[in-house]
């Protein structure tokens, strides 16, 4: 009787050796070389940074809730602004995508064991800390108030703030952007599995090849114009100081010849996951192939001639204005080709509306809004108008948030049960993927319109007229931030919880999805030999199990 | 083990594979180093077309014998860690070594002679401030470009000299394999290291010395 019982008992199954399995001592982490590993590590950092960004903004909304400040001064508010943006570009957005999926799934997804130069990938990750610190630093230290651009001659010679710590922060943080880069532009031309030709790679590879020539390109130049405001600072070597000859304007021609770019080393990366999660979930092949790598090549490319158009107002000279107006005018053009692709792509699709689907779809609508109104700060006359107002704040949150943060989203909930090999309650991802959209058009929506009006942008105190927007805006915000927090709670859950998921729950094409989940330290049993082009959907349909 | 099994390091199924990828890899560094130094002549390049004469008079402040000097160092310097690619490649260990100790010292000679020529800038009241030597419009700011530029190169140098001086080490006490990828890779970012100054040297030694 017993053994009967016993027979039907269900055999334990040894847990197949996955990554997560190959060591279990904080040593075993921190001293990895695996680039499954060094993506979660980038993942924890990140997640704690966007908390401190996102904690910030928090209290700058509350406090533009009155028209003539609620409970900070002039000083805190700068400063508090100054965090937000600082801590959210460099330590959120520019690695957000590239350094976590990038650096777990462009290895997985080229059918190699690793990325090209393990080490020197860990160590792009302490570089990566030591910024942070540096930031945190910055900010018990009492912050910095410059605004995130460090425009001179504030940031040289007027404010009180901690710049030099601000700017050591950030070029610090610009040494693990371009070893990463390095690391990933090395990894796809030289690792690239048998048969893993350039056309057949998934455009998510692409993403990130494109987001990695212009980390490598881009941030020196940021690099060299915040050395050149310590030395100004602090050596009192004059630059940019306009009473010894110096020009300021030059400034803002190289921090924006990085931090123009930079917006497509957001953006492209969230492109690649927009069309991975896209064609998975229409179960169709990508529209335009071959047109959406020429597009993310242009953006690219294109990308390093526009940053003019952040200085139409600064004095620039008509002509110079009329040549950056064209040059970021012709940038929509590759943009519009990616939308129409990805609309495209559903058309006559099989499409579910699993939670990554969710956020991807909005990923497309609030980019295709932020960059159509970029359109409008393309065209001189009508920037000249809305310029430092919150019509730009909207514009690029569109971009940055709606677009970045959505296509981020769309990729922890499409590569969750790759990366942890469980799966998450659905109906609560979907209910997030809801609440974020609805949060952050409640959020952004009225900053256009107050914008156009005239409200300018980092002023606590403002007329009375705008005080409606500012409130709804508020509580959008609201919204936004319970969107955000959802995820810890049930992906968190999903960790000990979660239904086993399988090596490949959606059904998708890629190699990534033809090992086990979570992968083995050297992600295949054998390199694959690639066959066939990249999402060869066109027979699956995909079968939901209800999950 | 053989040589070419210890070079080895994962992820790559061969040496001559992993060769390529560290050279690739310091080249696209080397590209990304180009842009770095790219921001700061293009300042250079705009001030001067503002301030022409002030940059000429500024620059015939320098100290030419100093610049000439250290041209020639580095220049030598290059040339025995050219040979001790070659001498890697052909497995010939200790003019390997040699070699890359010349490099080192070669780098550090620069170093000293540069040491000298700051104490003399800084005699001559050449730190842009209060009580800087020159007074005509711009002469400030070359001198700003000056001190930055010569700064961040010998940033450059010192890594230079510090990654030579590992590589050389632990040829000498742990036996590392002579066919591995490091060589080339040093050697080209000490190469650009050199280029730089020889970009820097007119800029900043030549200017207006033949009026």
């Amino acid at each position: 009787m017993t053994d009967i019982t016993l027979d039907r008992l269900p055999q334990a199954e040894p847990a197949p050796a996955s990554y997560l399995t190959e060591g279990h001592t904080l040593a075993s982490w921190l001293l990895t070389k695996d680039h499954k590993r060094i993506a979660i590590l980038y993942a924890l950092a990140i997640t704690f940074f966007f908390f401190i960004g996102g904690l910030a903004i928090s209290v700058v909304r509350i406090e533009l809730l009155s028209p003539h400040g609620l409970m900070l001064t002039d000083e805190e508010y700068n400063r508090l602004f100054t965090l937000h943006g600082i801590v959210m570009v460099w330590f959120f957005l520019v690695p957000s995508i590239p350094a976590t999926f990038g650096n777990f799934l462009l290895p997985m997804m080229i059918g190699a064991k690793d990325v090209a130069f393990p080490r020197i990938n860990l160590m792009s990750w302490y570089i990566f800390m030591i910024a942070g610190f540096l930031v945190l630093y910055t900010v018990i230290a009492g912050g910095v108030d410059t605004g995130w651009t460090f425009y001179t001659p504030l940031s040289t010679l007027y404010a009180n703030g901690n710049v030099i710590a601000a700017a050591a922060a950030v070029f610090v943080a610009g040494f693990s952007s371009i070893a990463s880069g390095v690391n990933l532009i090395a990894t796809t031309h030289l690792l690239r599995a048998p048969g893993m030709t350039w056309t057949r790679l998934p455009l998510f590879v692409w993403s990130i090849y494109a987001t990695s020539l212009v980390m490598v390109l881009a941030t020196p130049v940021l690099a060299m114009s915040l050395l050149l405001i310590v030395a100004e600072r602090w050596l009192g070597l004059p630059i940019f100081n306009p009473t010894e000859g110096g020009d300021p304007v030059l400034f803002q021609h190289l921090f924006w010849f990085y931090s123009h770019p930079a917006v497509y080393i957001m953006i492209l990366p969230a492109m690649g996951v927009a069309s991975e999660v896209i064609a998975c979930f229409a179960r169709r092949r990508v529209f335009g192939y071959v047109a959406m790598i020429f597009a993310m090549m242009a953006i690219a490319m294109v990308g390093f001639m526009v940053w003019g158009h952040h200085l139409f107002v600064a004095g620039q000279s008509p002509y110079a204005n009329l040549v950056f107006s064209f040059l970021s005018f012709i940038v929509a053009v590759p943009s519009a080709i990616k939308v129409f692709n990805w609309t495209a792509t559903l058309y006559r699709g099989s499409i579910t509306l699993k939670a990554p689907m969710l956020y991807a779809l909005g990923f497309v609508g609030l980019f295709t809004i932020g960059g159509l109104t970029g359109l409008f700060l393309a065209s001189v006359p009508v920037d000249i108008q809305v310029h430092d107002t919150y019509f730009v704040i909207a514009h690029f949150h569109f971009i940055m948030v709606g677009g970045t943060v959505s296509a981020f989203f769309a990729a922890v909930h499409f590569w969750w049960p790759k990366i942890t090999g469980r799966m998450y309650p659905d109906s609560w991802a979907r209910f997030g993927a809801m609440t974020t959209f609805l949060g952050f058009v409640v959020t952004f929506m009225p900053q256009f319109i107050m914008g156009y009006e005239g409200m300018p942008r980092r002023y606590h105190i403002y007329p009375e007229q705008f005080q409606p927007y500012h409130v709804i805006s508020t509580a959008g915000a609201m919204i936004l931030a319970v969107a955000y927090l959802l995820p810890l709670f049930y992906l968190g859950w999903s960790l000990k919880y979660g239904k086993p998921a399988g090596d490949n729950p959606w059904q998708a094409t890629g190699l990534e999805w033809k090992t086990t989940s979570p992968p083995p330290k050297e992600n295949f049993a054998q390199t694959p030999i690639v066959t066939e082009d990249a999402y060869q959907y066109e027979y699956e349909i995909y079968k939901d199990d209800g999950s | 083990m053989s040589e070419a099994s210890r070079a080895l390091h994962e992820p790559w199924p061969s040496l001559p594979r992993q060769k390529e990828a560290v050279s690739f890899g310091v080249w696209v560094f080397l590209a990304s180093e180009l842009l770095f130094f790219g921001g700061l002549f293009f300042a250079y390049t705009l001030y001067r077309n503002i301030y022409p004469h002030g940059f000429v008079i500024a620059a015939r402040e320098t100290e030419v014998f100093f610049g000439t000097f250290n041209t020639a160092v580095l220049l030598t310097s290059s040339l025995t860690m050219a040979v001790a690619v070659r001498a890697a490649e052909n497995e010939m260990r200790r003019l390997t070594f040699w070699c890359l100790v010349a490099t080192a010292a070669l780098g550090i000679v620069f170093l000293i002679a540069k040491g000298f020529e700051y104490r003399d800038d800084i005699v001559n009241r050449l730190v842009p401030g209060p009580d800087f030597k020159l007074h005509e419009q711009g002469a400030q700011i070359f001198w700003a470009f000056y001190w930055i530029a010569t700064g961040i190169h010998a940033i450059h140098l010192t890594v230079g000299i510090v990654i030579v001086g590992i590589v050389a080490a632990m040829l000498h006490w742990r036996d590392v394999p002579l066919v591995g990828p490091k060589y080339e890779g040093v050697a080209l970012y000490w190469h650009l290291v050199d280029i730089i100054w020889i970009i820097l040297l007119p800029l900043l030694y030549l200017v207006g010395r033949a009026t």
